[in-house]
C-alpha cells in the first residue's frame, strides 16, 4: 500500500527513445546507452521494439520503441490521431501490427505460438467507453472472465468481485446492471473487472475521456491508488494532473511516432521537441 | 352475385370421412404449426451459425456465410420447394432418391428442410446485423479479458445481438409461419391446402377462406403477443 513498491528511477537512464536499436534484449543494466530507460532494479514488464503498423497504405505507427518496467506508471499523451490508442491496443494484441515485436513479461505477442487469450487474461485493459457487458449484472460482469478464463468457481469469483467492488466503493451496486450506473461508476466497475483477473500490468485507454467532468475525479482516484500500490500501468490520457501526480515517465506521440519519452519532471519542465512544447502549452493553458 | 351462404358448413361431415370440415381445417392448422416450428428450429440454428460466420475476422468464414445467404435468399421459395421435392431425389444416387421418394410424410420433411434453409438465410442477415450493431469495444472487452472468440460470441456478443434483433426476428417467424402455405404445392396438407380442399368439396369458397384467414391472423397475433412477453422478459435493466 505504499509507494515503496515502485522501483526507484535510474538516474542515468536515457529518456529519449532511439529508433534503431533493439532494446531490452540484453542483460538489464549493462547497456546504459540503450534506449528505453531500463533501470538496474526494475525488470522490463513490457518492451515495445520498433513497432510499425499500417491501415492499407496509411501508416499509423512508425517504429515505436519503448519499455515499461515492473511497477512503473507511464502516461502516453499526444494529439488525437497520434496513434497512442492504437499503440496501447497493440500491447495485448487487440490490434495487429506488421513490424516489430512486443514482449509482455517475457512472452512475445507477435509469436504465432503464443497463447494470446492466456496472455491477455494477465493484462488488464480499461476502455474509454467502459465496455461493461450490458446484459449482465455488475456481479456477473466481474465474474464472467474469472470463471470462463481462469476456471474459478462461482463463489470464489463472486467473492473476489465483491471485494474489488468494495475497493472501488461500489459494493452496494453489485446487483445492478451497467445501464443503471453513472459513467464514473461504470468505469470504476470496469477497473475492478480488470483487476479481478490478477493482472500483472494494467492498460488504460483514455479512461476518463468519455466521462462528465464531475466524474473524472472518482476514476482518477482509483487509478492513483492503484499506482501507489505498485501496479505497473500504461495510461493513455490527457489528464496531465494525473501524470504529474503519479507518472514516472511520459511518452509523447505525434503522427504515429514516439516523439518524446522522458522522466516526468523532464517532460513537464523542459520538453525537448517543439511538438511536445506546443502540445503542452495548448493543454496546460486553461 | 348468387351465393348460398352457409356458415353451418363447418359442422357438416367432410367427404373424406374423417370428421367435419372444422376438423379438416384444424388438422391443416396442426400441420401448419408443426411445419413452422420444425422449420424455425433449423432456421434459427443455421441462421445463427451463418450470421456469426459473416462477422468473423476470417475471410474464408465470411465467404462461406455470404455464399449461403446469397444462394438461399435469391431463389424464390416456390422454386426451392420444387428443387427439394422434385429435383433433388433425381440427382442423388438412385438408392437415396428412392428412399427419399418412399419416405412417409415426404412433403412434410421436405417442407421443413426447405423452409428451414430458406428462412435461415434471412435469420443469418438479422444475426449479422445484430452483432454489427454492437459497439466494437464489446468484442474487444471480451477479447481483452482473455475470452476466446467462441466464448466472446457465446457470453457477450450473441446475448446482446439477439436482444437487439428480437423484433425483426419476430417478423421472420411470422413470415416463416405464413410461408408454410407454399408447401401445399408439394402436397403438404396444411391450412391453406385444407381450405382449398374444403372449397372444392363444398363450393363454400367464402366460408372456407374466411376461416383460414381468421385462423392465420389469430395465430400470428398470438405469436406477436408471446414475442412481446419474451421481449419484456429479457429486457436489460437500465436500458
Amino acid at each position: 500500500m505504499t509507494s515503496s513498491a515502485m522501483p526507484p528511477l535510474g538516474p542515468v537512464s536515457e529518456p529519449q527513445a532511439a529508433t534503431d536499436a533493439a532494446p531490452g534484449t540484453g542483460p538489464v543494466g549493462t547497456l546504459l546507452t540503450e534506449p528505453p530507460p531500463v533501470s538496474a532494479t526494475g525488470a522490463p514488464m513490457i518492451t515495445i521494439e520498433g513497432i510499425s503498423k499500417w491501415y492499407g497504405d496509411f501508416q499509423v505507427l512508425t517504429n515505436c520503441t519503448t519499455a515499461i518496467r515492473k511497477g512503473e506508471v507511464v502516461v502516453v499523451c499526444g494529439p488525437s490521431g497520434s496513434g497512442k490508442s492504437t499503440l496501447i491496443k497493440c500491447v495485448n494484441a487487440l490490434e495487429p501490427f506488421q513490424k516489430g515485436q512486443i514482449t509482455v513479461d517475457g512472452t512475445q505477442i507477435a509469436n504465432k505460438k503464443t497463447n494470446l487469450p492466456k496472455l491477455r487474461s494477465r493484462v488488464g485493459m480499461v476502455f474509454q467507453h467502459f465496455e461493461l457487458f450490458p446484459h449482465l449484472s455488475i456481479t456477473d460482469n466481474l465474474s464472467l472472465a474469472q470463471r470462463k478464463v481462469l476456471g474459478r468457481g462461482k463463489d470464489e469469483a463472486e467473492a473476489k468481485g465483491l471485494a474489488l467492488l468494495e475497493r472501488v466503493g461500489l459494493k452496494a451496486h453489485a446487483h445492478k446492471y451497467p445501464g443503471q450506473l453513472s459513467g464514473g461508476q461504470q468505469q470504476r466497475v470496469a477497473i475492478a473487472r480488470a483487476l479481478a483477473m490478477n493482472p500483472i500490468v494494467m492498460l488504460f485507454d483514455e479512461p476518463t475521456s468519455a466521462l462528465d467532468p464531475e466524474m473524472v475525479g472518482e476514476v482518477l482516484d482509483v487509478m492513483v491508488e492503484l499506482a501507489r500500490e505498485g501496479m505497473t500501468m500504461m495510461v493513455v490520457t490527457h489528464e496531465m494532473g494525473f501524470a504529474r501526480k503519479v507518472a514516472n515517465r511520459v511518452i509523447f506521440m505525434d503522427k504515429g511516432e514516439i516523439v518524446e519519452d522522458a522522466q516526468k519532471e523532464e517532460f513537464f519542465g523542459s520538453p525537448r521537441s517543439e511538438r511536445a512544447q506546443t502540445f503542452l502549452s495548448r493543454i496546460l493553458q486553461h | 352475385m348468387n351465393y348460398n351462404w352457409n356458415w353451418g358448413i363447418f359442422f357438416e361431415q367432410s367427404p373424406e370421412g374423417t370428421g367435419t370440415y372444422a376438423d379438416m381445417l384444424l388438422s391443416g392448422l396442426m400441420w401448419t404449426i408443426l411445419t413452422a416450428l420444425c422449420a424455425w428450429v433449423i432456421a434459427f440454428a443455421i441462421g445463427s451459425v451463418v450470421g456469426v460466420l459473416r462477422t468473423l475476422p476470417s475471410r474464408a468464414a465470411q465467404a462461406v456465410g455470404n455464399a449461403y445467404v446469397e444462394l438461399f435468399r435469391n431463389i424464390p421459395l416456390l422454386v426451392q420447394m420444387f428443387l427439394w421435392y422434385f429435383v433433388l431425389p433425381e440427382v442423388l444416387p438412385e438408392s437415396w432418391g428412392t428412399w427419399l421418394k418412399q419416405l412417409p410424410n415426404a412433403p412434410f420433411y421436405t417442407a421443413v428442410v426447405c423452409l428451414g434453409f430458406f428462412t435461415a438465410s434471412r435469420v443469418a442477415e438479422q444475426v449479422r446485423a445484430g452483432i454489427q450493431a454492437l459497439p466494437r469495444g464489446q468484442r474487444m472487452a471480451g477479447t481483452a479479458l482473455g475470452l476466446t472468440t467462441a466464448q466472446t460470441y457465446r457470453y457477450v456478443l450473441l446475448p446482446n445481438a439477439y436482444r437487439i434483433i428480437l423484433p425483426p426476428l419476430t417478423s421472420e417467424f411470422l413470415n416463416n409461419l405464413k410461408n408454410t402455405s407454399v408447401a401445399l404445392t408439394i402436397g403438404l396438407l396444411e391450412l391453406t391446402a385444407r381450405a382449398r380442399a374444403m372449397q372444392e368439396f363444398s363450393f363454400q369458397v367464402f366460408e372456407a377462406f374466411t376461416a383460414a384467414t381468421i385462423i392465420y391472423i389469430v395465430i400470428n397475433l398470438l405469436v406477436v403477443t408471446v414475442a412481446g412477453l419474451i421481449e419484456r422478459r429479457v429486457a436489460v435493466p437500465g436500458r
